[in-house]
Protein backbone atom coordinates (compact mmCIF):
# COMPACT_ATOMS: atom_id res chain seq x y z
CA UNK A 1 0.00 0.00 0.00
CA UNK A 2 1.16 3.45 -1.01
CA UNK A 3 1.55 5.67 1.85
CA UNK A 4 1.71 10.04 1.58
CA UNK A 5 4.72 11.02 3.34
CA UNK A 6 6.67 13.39 4.18
CA UNK A 7 9.13 11.77 1.79
CA UNK A 8 6.57 11.70 -0.94
CA UNK A 9 4.55 8.61 -1.36
CA UNK A 10 6.57 5.42 -0.03
CA UNK A 11 5.26 1.58 0.25
CA UNK A 12 4.41 1.00 3.84
CA UNK A 13 6.98 -1.97 3.32
CA UNK A 14 9.78 0.09 3.54
CA UNK A 15 8.11 1.91 6.77
CA UNK A 16 7.23 0.96 10.31
CA UNK A 17 3.50 1.42 11.22
CA UNK A 18 2.06 2.14 14.75
CA UNK A 19 -1.46 2.18 15.91
CA UNK A 20 -3.21 3.59 19.17
CA UNK A 21 -6.57 4.84 20.05
CA UNK A 22 -8.36 6.45 22.71
CA UNK A 23 -12.08 5.83 23.96
CA UNK A 24 -13.65 7.66 26.54
CA UNK A 25 -16.53 9.09 27.22
CA UNK A 26 -16.19 12.16 24.67
CA UNK A 27 -14.77 10.26 22.02
CA UNK A 28 -13.22 7.43 19.96
CA UNK A 29 -10.33 8.50 18.50
CA UNK A 30 -7.53 6.38 16.22
CA UNK A 31 -4.60 7.18 14.61
CA UNK A 32 -1.76 5.92 12.39
CA UNK A 33 1.82 6.50 12.05
CA UNK A 34 4.24 5.51 9.58
CA UNK A 35 8.56 5.88 10.95
CA UNK A 36 11.07 6.32 8.78
CA UNK A 37 14.67 5.57 10.29
CA UNK A 38 13.17 6.87 13.71
CA UNK A 39 11.88 9.80 11.75
CA UNK A 40 7.47 10.12 11.87
CA UNK A 41 7.09 10.75 8.17
CA UNK A 42 3.20 10.07 8.29
CA UNK A 43 0.47 10.68 11.15
CA UNK A 44 -3.38 10.69 10.29
CA UNK A 45 -6.33 10.70 13.05
CA UNK A 46 -10.01 9.91 13.05
CA UNK A 47 -11.88 11.41 15.84
CA UNK A 48 -15.57 10.23 16.42
CA UNK A 49 -17.77 12.06 19.20
CA UNK A 50 -19.65 10.92 21.41
CA UNK A 51 -21.26 13.83 23.01
CA UNK A 52 -22.78 17.28 21.58
CA UNK A 53 -24.13 20.26 22.63
CA UNK A 54 -27.64 19.94 23.56
CA UNK A 55 -29.99 22.65 24.50
CA UNK A 56 -33.04 22.45 26.56
CA UNK A 57 -35.63 25.05 25.88
CA UNK A 58 -38.51 25.78 28.45
CA UNK A 59 -41.58 27.92 27.40
CA UNK A 60 -42.89 29.85 30.46
CA UNK A 61 -46.92 29.17 31.67
CA UNK A 62 -49.29 31.92 31.54
CA UNK A 63 -51.60 32.36 34.13
CA UNK B 1 -43.43 24.76 23.27
CA UNK B 2 -44.30 23.25 19.61
CA UNK B 3 -42.24 20.83 18.21
CA UNK B 4 -41.76 21.85 14.77
CA UNK B 5 -40.60 24.98 16.02
CA UNK B 6 -37.04 23.41 17.07
CA UNK B 7 -36.58 22.03 13.66
CA UNK B 8 -38.09 25.61 12.25
CA UNK B 9 -35.14 27.58 14.27
CA UNK B 10 -32.56 25.63 12.92
CA UNK B 11 -33.93 26.43 9.45
CA UNK B 12 -34.42 30.04 10.40
CA UNK B 13 -37.96 30.01 9.20
CA UNK B 14 -38.93 32.19 12.23
CA UNK B 15 -37.20 35.71 13.37
CA UNK B 16 -38.02 37.86 16.06
CA UNK B 17 -35.24 40.33 15.60
CA UNK B 18 -35.64 43.35 13.63
CA UNK B 19 -31.77 43.30 12.42
CA UNK B 20 -32.53 40.01 11.41
CA UNK B 21 -29.38 39.25 8.35
CA UNK B 22 -30.58 38.64 5.20
CA UNK B 23 -32.03 35.63 3.69
CA UNK B 24 -32.43 33.25 0.70
CA UNK B 25 -34.91 31.30 -0.12
CA UNK B 26 -34.60 27.93 -0.50
CA UNK B 27 -31.05 28.08 -0.31
CA UNK B 28 -29.21 27.13 3.13
CA UNK B 29 -26.01 29.31 4.47
CA UNK B 30 -23.25 28.17 3.95
CA UNK B 31 -21.30 26.56 7.58
CA UNK B 32 -17.56 25.75 7.76
CA UNK B 33 -15.53 24.14 10.31
CA UNK B 34 -12.14 25.77 11.30
CA UNK B 35 -9.58 24.14 13.60
CA UNK B 36 -7.82 25.54 16.59
CA UNK B 37 -4.58 24.77 19.10
CA UNK B 38 -4.89 23.40 22.17
CA UNK B 39 -3.81 26.98 23.78
CA UNK B 40 -7.03 28.80 21.84
CA UNK B 41 -10.12 30.04 23.85
CA UNK B 42 -12.82 28.49 21.97
CA UNK B 43 -15.91 27.72 23.81
CA UNK B 44 -19.48 28.79 23.99
CA UNK B 45 -19.21 32.07 25.20
CA UNK B 46 -17.20 32.68 21.42
CA UNK B 47 -19.21 34.47 19.21
CA UNK B 48 -17.93 34.43 15.98
CA UNK B 49 -14.95 32.21 13.66
CA UNK B 50 -11.69 34.19 14.52
CA UNK B 51 -8.29 33.10 12.44
CA UNK B 52 -6.33 33.67 16.23
CA UNK B 53 -4.96 30.57 17.69
CA UNK B 54 -6.28 28.74 14.48
CA UNK B 55 -4.18 25.58 12.84
CA UNK B 56 -1.66 26.41 10.42
CA UNK B 57 0.12 24.11 7.75
CA UNK B 58 1.13 22.08 4.66
CA UNK B 59 -2.84 21.60 3.09
CA UNK B 60 -4.73 23.48 5.45
CA UNK B 61 -6.61 26.68 4.30
CA UNK B 62 -7.43 29.33 7.45
CA UNK B 63 -11.17 29.53 7.79
CA UNK B 64 -11.17 25.59 7.39
CA UNK B 65 -13.67 23.55 5.31
CA UNK B 66 -16.91 23.25 4.61
CA UNK B 67 -19.25 21.93 5.98
CA UNK B 68 -21.69 18.97 3.98
CA UNK B 69 -25.07 19.76 4.70
CA UNK B 70 -27.51 18.00 2.37
CA UNK B 71 -30.59 17.19 4.81
CA UNK B 72 -32.20 20.15 6.56
CA UNK B 73 -33.07 20.19 10.52
CA UNK B 74 -36.24 18.32 11.29
CA UNK B 75 -37.83 17.62 14.49
CA UNK B 76 -39.74 14.81 16.27
CA UNK B 77 -41.88 14.90 19.15
CA UNK B 78 -40.96 12.19 21.61
CA UNK B 79 -44.52 12.84 23.73
CA UNK B 80 -47.66 15.06 23.67
CA UNK B 81 -45.88 18.24 25.45
CA UNK B 82 -41.95 17.34 24.78
CA UNK B 83 -39.67 16.90 21.37
CA UNK B 84 -36.37 17.58 19.87
CA UNK B 85 -35.39 19.64 16.69
CA UNK B 86 -32.26 18.35 15.66
CA UNK B 87 -29.73 18.87 12.93
CA UNK B 88 -26.48 16.85 11.71
CA UNK B 89 -24.07 17.86 8.78
CA UNK B 90 -24.40 14.88 6.06
CA UNK B 91 -20.98 14.37 5.74
CA UNK B 92 -17.81 14.05 7.62
CA UNK B 93 -15.63 16.49 8.45
CA UNK B 94 -12.30 15.61 6.22
CA UNK B 95 -8.95 17.42 6.47
CA UNK B 96 -6.96 15.87 3.49
CA UNK B 97 -3.29 15.75 3.37
CA UNK B 98 -2.46 17.89 5.47
CA UNK B 99 1.08 18.65 7.69
CA UNK B 100 -0.67 20.43 11.33
CA UNK B 101 2.53 20.38 13.93
CA UNK B 102 1.03 22.30 16.61
CA UNK B 103 -1.71 20.10 18.72
CA UNK B 104 -4.97 20.98 18.32
CA UNK B 105 -8.22 19.89 19.99
CA UNK B 106 -10.83 22.21 18.94
CA UNK B 107 -13.14 22.40 15.93
CA UNK B 108 -15.41 25.54 15.70
CA UNK B 109 -18.75 25.12 13.03
CA UNK B 110 -19.91 28.57 12.03
CA UNK B 111 -21.93 30.00 9.50
CA UNK B 112 -19.68 31.82 6.70
CA UNK B 113 -22.84 33.16 4.54
CA UNK B 114 -23.65 35.00 8.04
CA UNK B 115 -20.89 37.16 8.93
CA UNK B 116 -18.87 34.33 10.73
CA UNK B 117 -20.91 33.78 13.52
CA UNK B 118 -20.32 31.03 16.05
CA UNK B 119 -22.60 27.62 15.91
CA UNK B 120 -20.78 24.98 18.31
CA UNK B 121 -17.71 23.95 19.48
CA UNK B 122 -16.40 20.26 20.15
CA UNK B 123 -13.58 19.71 21.49
CA UNK B 124 -11.15 16.16 21.25
CA UNK B 125 -8.02 14.93 22.74
CA UNK B 126 -5.22 16.76 21.54
CA UNK B 127 -3.73 15.72 18.00
CA UNK B 128 -1.35 16.01 15.21
CA UNK B 129 -1.19 15.50 11.61
CA UNK B 130 2.02 14.85 9.37
CA UNK B 131 1.37 14.16 6.03
CA UNK B 132 -1.54 12.66 6.58
CA UNK B 133 -5.48 12.89 6.89
CA UNK B 134 -7.47 14.34 9.88
CA UNK B 135 -11.06 12.60 9.93
CA UNK B 136 -13.74 13.96 12.64
CA UNK B 137 -17.07 11.60 11.80
CA UNK B 138 -19.99 13.23 12.04
CA UNK B 139 -22.71 11.23 14.59
CA UNK B 140 -25.67 9.77 13.39
CA UNK B 141 -28.37 12.05 12.81
CA UNK B 142 -31.21 11.12 15.26
CA UNK B 143 -32.89 12.50 18.18
CA UNK B 144 -30.73 11.51 20.78
CA UNK B 145 -27.06 11.93 18.99
CA UNK B 146 -27.45 14.44 16.32
CA UNK B 147 -24.62 16.90 16.37
CA UNK B 148 -26.88 20.01 17.58
CA UNK B 149 -29.93 18.93 19.41
CA UNK B 150 -32.93 21.54 20.77
CA UNK B 151 -35.08 19.93 23.32
CA UNK B 152 -38.68 20.24 25.32
CA UNK B 153 -39.01 18.61 28.02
Amino acid sequence: MIITTTKGDMDDSLLEKKEGSIDNDNEYTTWVEYWLDRELVHRSAHVTLKKSPFLDLFAASLG
Amino acid sequence: MCTSFLGELLSATHNFSSANPAHTANTADTFKAALYVTTATINAATTAYSATNEVSGTGYTAGGIAVTNATNPTSTNSSSTAGVGYWTPSGNLVYTTVTLTTAFDTVLIYNSTQSNKAVSVHTFGSQTITAGTFTLTMPSNTTTTALLRLSTT
